[in-house]
């Protein structure tokens, strides 16, 4: 009896493997067959024309530019606010301290926190301030998105910073602040991965931009301008009725899917290579 | 001089850091306090419990019933929640307790890819496979008529976009179950299924409740894909067949309108301020039992 | 007045000359090793009525001790005792421990570390510490031996190439790495890494090496190496070196101190304590009833 359970279980958790495998295949093929043959030249390289939301011709080069402003400028941003974060919460900080609890405890919930929550939150600050949705405010709700990611991934990898290594910089007469280079060296590894995971996120998130930046046919020339980004690119044109718009959203979809593989596989590679420095 | 220019700069330099990581902390309550003041005309007058179990929503007369989005969101995450559950304890149990290492490498970057997908993208599958699939195939079975975008189509969707959190959560909590402790029952003529279930399962089942919590609150707030999916119908759905109408999609689809009637705009925000606070309770819970658990297992 | 005098007096009045002569002022010749401002050429270490509690535990039990001068200070006994403590009360990187208490004064050139405000980071580039497996830091050969004097003022690329050489010399690793400065550190063999660490270290211009169980992660091969350097190394510092194995400290130690349980038994000349200790344990300790 136990031994036919054995199998029978061993066979389920071999079709649920291969179910995980079956969704990331479905997926990845039907972005690819329906977004290849929707696929041309002009959609990554035009701006939408005239006609563009009734079918003729244009491309999507505004969402393209739109997103990639936004998260080249937000990953910067988070970046420079969450490498102190974390430099603080391991260097600083006492192991036990109940600040450091809190603070990761408080990241988490951040972390948790829908971005469409994020996005209404957002909205209301601006409104209260007079911003109206533009490229300013896509990008500052995106880093507050994107902050958690950063620190929980580094924090991740920063704990796991050896104590002899700080003490052998500390006992050359270095202060805390200045084991920074050190510390930065070591866990490159995991800066590069949380960069990119923070990237991927930014680059796909959509509800948290849909009331703050708002959505253009142009590309920006200012931070006060609205921008238009993929995801949102993706959800409007597929709720055309029109079919032509409607397979631009699944060219738009392939883009998107493919930026996103790109920083999936990155990722692995750069986990791999930056450890060069780095002590076992 | 230069020695306590280097003091005044680490002491400097941490008080900054010391601010930023405050603000993180301020930014968590901002939230909440934000939402709440935002939300405040929609409470005045009205109970509770009348908002969150009347079914009466008609914004025009000031009447906001959020039953139809609370029991929208509740049916696709608990669909959501049965589908994924299973597989992603079968295959977390199996990449820990059974998997040569050779499997792991094809599997993880996997999991990454999955983990990865914008929920846009997710929303674009489940319009070309799932709904379809639904409304053409499965619905027939049971009813007679569905449209595909329903509670299931949600339901399902959103159960891929969970399936890697709870997978990476669960491998994380099976491997610090010591060694010693498989190897003892094995030790005692138990088969590997026997160990697993016995030992490992039930050693971490206050970590596995905590995992499915979590995994609860992010099928809570996920908005994009299931908007797309979910056929957003204000009614409290009778089957997984129905359109359903969650509220993160009801903020989503409502927001930029909302404006020329204060009191709508603040039943967004209460929306907006239940999800908040549904995470928020939570994530707390199930962070702070996983973070005892990890303590221990150190 | 004989030849070497003159000889001496002329030396003498040039070295006058060319230390105020507006052309040095010029050149600037840079030396390496004799970047820092230095108090005084002598260094001198006094412990008195040191007590240091951690949490509930008396580690360090009223130690009194006076380092000496440009010689090897071996502290011997047995593990657990407090050796390494004592060492780290020293430059204080026993300020990281949880709930560390330090009573009595350690006298390093005169001044109290212990309660006097002096700066931390000045105190620890005296005192540098070699720690029991090497650990190199995340970073360049090169990189690795810059990184002290970055930090304590000199940015100059040309006096960091002159300092790395010079360190690398003097720790006897030039030979091996000087074709691959820029390759990390982590890349070194494990003797290797030791050397640079004290290269590291004595780049900085401490006057104190302390040298917690330095060898003993290394092969013989290396271990003997680190000793020889130690012995060369002592015209210039005085070094403290905390070691588990009696031979070594016979090899190489001038002064000997042995503790027990946190106290100090009996310190003294290498020889007296060798050849004839006074304290009991210490008989028993150097007879090998216990280590």
């Amino acid at each position: 009896m136990k031994f036919f359970i054995e199998k029978l279980m061993r066979v389920l958790m071999i079709l649920s493997l291969l179910l995980v495998f079956g969704f990331v295949f479905s997926i990845v093929f039907t972005i690819f067959s329906k977004g290849w043959s929707a696929m041309s030249w002009d959609m990554i390289t035009k701006l939408p024309g005239g006609g563009f939301y009734i079918g003729k011709e244009g491309g999507f080069l505004n969402a393209i530019v739109g997103s990639l402003y936004i998260v080249g400028a937000s990953t910067l941003l988070g970046l420079l606010i969450s490498i102190p974060v974390v430099f603080y919460l391991n260097i600083y900080l006492k192991k036990k301290s109940k600040l450091a609890y809190v603070t990761r405890l408080a990241y988490d919930v951040l972390f948790g926190v829908p971005s469409i929550v994020y996005g209404a939150f957002a909205f209301t600050i601006m409104v209260y301030l007079g911003v109206k949705a533009s490229l300013l405010g896509g990008i500052i709700v995106v880093t507050l998105l994107i902050i958690p990611i950063f620190v929980r991934s580094m924090d991740e990898v920063a704990k796991e910073f050896p104590r002899e290594i700080l003490d052998a910089t500390y006992s050359l007469g270095a202060t805390r602040l200045e084991t920074i280079r050190v510390v930065v060296r070591q866990i490159a590894p995991g800066i590069a991965t949380a960069t990119l995971l923070s990237i991927g996120r930014a680059i796909g998130d959509a509800a948290a931009v849909i009331f703050t930046a708002g959505y253009t046919d142009s590309i920006p020339t200012s931070l006060s301008q609205p921008v238009a980004t993929l995801p949102l690119a993706v959800f409007f044109q597929l709720s055309s009725p029109i079919a032509e718009v409607q397979d631009r959203a699944y060219a738009a979809a392939l883009v998107l899917t493919v930026i996103v593989l790109i920083l999936s596989l990155l990722g692995r590679y750069f986990t791999n290579r930056f450890s060069k420095n780095k002590l076992k | 001089m230069r020695i306590n220019f280097r003091t005044l700069c680490d002491k400097g330099a941490g008080g900054m850091m010391f601010i930023l990581l405050i603000l993180s902390v301020v930014l968590l309550i901002a939230m909440g306090i934000g939402l709440w003041f935002k939300a405040a005309p929609v409470l005045e007058g009205r109970m509770l419990k009348d908002l969150l179990f009347s079914a009466n929503w008609k914004p025009l007369k000031g009447e906001f019933g959020f039953l139809p989005f609370v029991m929208g969101t509740l049916w696709i995450t608990g669909i959501a929640i049965i589908l994924a559950l299973p597989i992603s304890l079968l295959a977390a149990t199996f990449l820990t307790e059974y998997a040569r290492p050779v499997i792991k490498k094809y599997v993880f970057p996997a999991l990454d890819i999955l983990a990865a997908l914008p929920s846009v993208i997710y929303g674009v599958w489940g319009t070309l496979i799932i709904v379809p699939w639904i409304s053409e195939e499965l619905a027939l079975l049971f009813v007679e008529y569905s449209t595909g975008y329903s509670a299931l189509a949600s339901g399902i969707v959103l159960g891929v976009m969970i399936l890697p959190l709870l997978v990476s959560l669960f491998i994380e909590l099976f491997s610090a179950v010591p060694n010693d402790l498989r190897e003892a029952s094995l030790g005692l003529g138990a088969t590997k299924w026997q160990t697993t279930h016995r030992v490992v399962l039930r050693k971490t089942i206050p970590g596995m409740i905590a995992a499915v919590v979590l995994a609860i609150s992010r099928a809570f707030g996920e908005t994009i894909a299931v908007l797309m999916v979910c056929g957003n119908l204000a009614q409290v759905p009778n089957s997984m067949f129905d359109a359903v109408y969650p509220i993160p999609a009801l903020i989503a689809n409502n927001y930029g309108e909302m404006l020329s009637l204060p009191l709508y705009e603040a039943a967004l925000m209460f929306a907006a301020l239940i999800l908040f606070v549904v995470v928020l309770l939570f994530n707390l819970a199930s962070r702070m039992v996983l973070y005892r658990i990890e303590k221990k297992s150190n | 007045m004989s030849l070497k005098s003159s000889a001496n007096s002329i030396y003498n009045q040039y070295n006058e000359w060319w230390e105020s002569s507006a052309l040095r002022r010029q050149v600037k010749i840079f030396r390496p090793d004799y970047k820092f401002i230095r108090k005084s050429e002598e260094s001198e270490l006094m412990v008195e009525n040191l007590n240091v509690h951690i949490k509930n535990n008396h580690i360090l039990k009223d130690i009194n001790l006076s380092i000496p001068d440009k010689k090897i200070t071996c502290i011997i006994g047995p593990s657990g005792c407090g050796k390494s403590t004592l060492l780290k009360t020293f430059n204080r990187l026993i300020d990281s421990v949880e709930g560390v208490k330090l009573d009595g004064k350690v006298l390093i050139d005169g001044e109290d570390i212990i309660h006097s405000g002096q700066e931390i980071t000045e105190l620890r580039r005296k005192m540098g510490l070699i720690s029991q497996r090497p650990c190199p830091l995340p970073m360049s050969i090169f990189e690795n031996i810059a990184y002290g004097c970055r930090i304590h003022g000199i940015r100059n690329r040309r006096k960091l190439n002159m300092i790395v050489q010079h360190y690398l010399k003097s720790s006897g690793l030039w030979e091996e790495v000087k074709d691959r400065l820029r390759s990390p550190a982590a890349r070194l063999s494990i003797g290797q890494q030791q050397r640079l660490c004290l290269a590291r270290s004595l780049a900085v211009e401490p006057q104190f090496i302390l040298a917690d169980e330095a060898t003993s992660a290394l092969d013989p091969i290396s271990s003997k190496i680190i000793e020889d350097l130690f012995v060369k190394l002592k015209a210039n510092y005085s070094i403290i070196m905390v070691t588990h194995t009696l031979h070594q400290a016979l090899r190489i130690a001038d002064y000997v101190v042995f503790m027990y349980l946190g106290e100090i038994i009996e310190a003294g000349d290498a020889q007296q304590i060798f050849n004839n200790p006074q304290h009991e344990l210490t008989k028993k300790y150097l007879s090998g009833a216990f280590s």
